[in-house]
């Protein structure tokens, strides 16, 4: 069994019409690897927050701006990265939305529903040249395809 | 699919019958005036109907918890009818399925408002 993960890269314009592209690229990704329908939707969720964190946070709406995307397949998990091409935004700045000054704040909610949802999140600034972060999760053995 | 709502009468409470998205963007501000809309008439008891609520993400909870507030507020009451599991998995992922009063038979979440 080669260690080669099976990749998809998409770049796409920083416009919150992607985001529904986006997560039609999740699906057909995530179906492909093995996911069951939960951890599917967990997935596409977890795009969806990192798109609108580089499409709003990151590129700040700018559509000349692009959002790129790489997903790489491997046996046992799935790999996501998302590049912006922002100024980037410090993780450690957000709060948690579920302490109780907190829970009635509108934002906020992203971030944690991405850490909730994935086996693993990074962040990774590239100066001059915007934010990546990694989103992976693991792939159930259960659900492996044979 | 964008978010479609549609506005029914039951007794003194507003039954706010959505579909599709909830999300960042046209769902939110759809929602943000239809719950400024109801209060500006005086219409302080309102149900939102997430049956066929295709996707939320954090902005729409945010525009939910938003709506809460805006109409607590003004002294009335906003309830929630018939979440899906995603909806239901998400409230309660961010703790806020204690802050809603969520029903799953509309008669009795009628009932359950406070008569004017």
């Amino acid at each position: 069994m080669t260690s080669e993960p099976s990749v998809v890269e998409v770049t796409l314009e920083s416009d919150l019409k992607n985001l529904e592209v986006a997560e039609e690229i999740v699906r057909r990704v995530a179906g492909t690897a093995g996911f069951g329908e939960e951890s599917e939707h967990q997935i596409e969720m977890a795009v969806h927050e990192s798109m609108i964190n580089a499409i709003w946070h990151g590129n700040k709406n700018d559509a000349s701006k692009r959002v790129w995307l790489r997903f790489e397949t491997y046996k046992d998990r799935l790999e996501i990265r998302i590049r912006d091409q922002g100024i980037g935004f410090n993780i450690n700045e957000v709060p948690d939305p579920c302490s109780g000054d907190n829970l009635l704040k509108v934002s906020g909610r992203g971030i944690f529903l991405i850490r909730t949802f994935m086996d693993e999140f990074r962040v990774k600034y590239l100066p001059g040249s915007g934010t990546e972060v990694t989103l992976v999760k693991r792939i159930d053995p259960a659900h492996q395809p044979k | 699919m964008s978010m479609k709502a549609t506005i029914r009468q039951v007794d003194s409470v507003m039954v706010v019958d959505i579909s599709g998205r909830i999300t960042l963007g046209e769902g939110c501000a759809q929602l943000r005036e239809l719950i400024r809309d109801q209060l500006t008439k005086g219409n302080k008891r309102v149900l939102l109907n997430l049956a066929d609520v295709t996707y939320i993400d954090s902005s729409g909870i945010g525009e939910l918890v938003s709506a809460y507030t805006a109409v607590s507020n003004q002294g009335g009451q906003l309830k929630l009818l018939n979440l899906t599991k995603k909806v239901h998995d998400l409230l309660q992922i961010t703790k806020l399925y204690t802050v809603f009063d969520i029903h799953d038979d509309e008669a009795k979440a009628i009932s359950s408002f406070q008569k004017p």
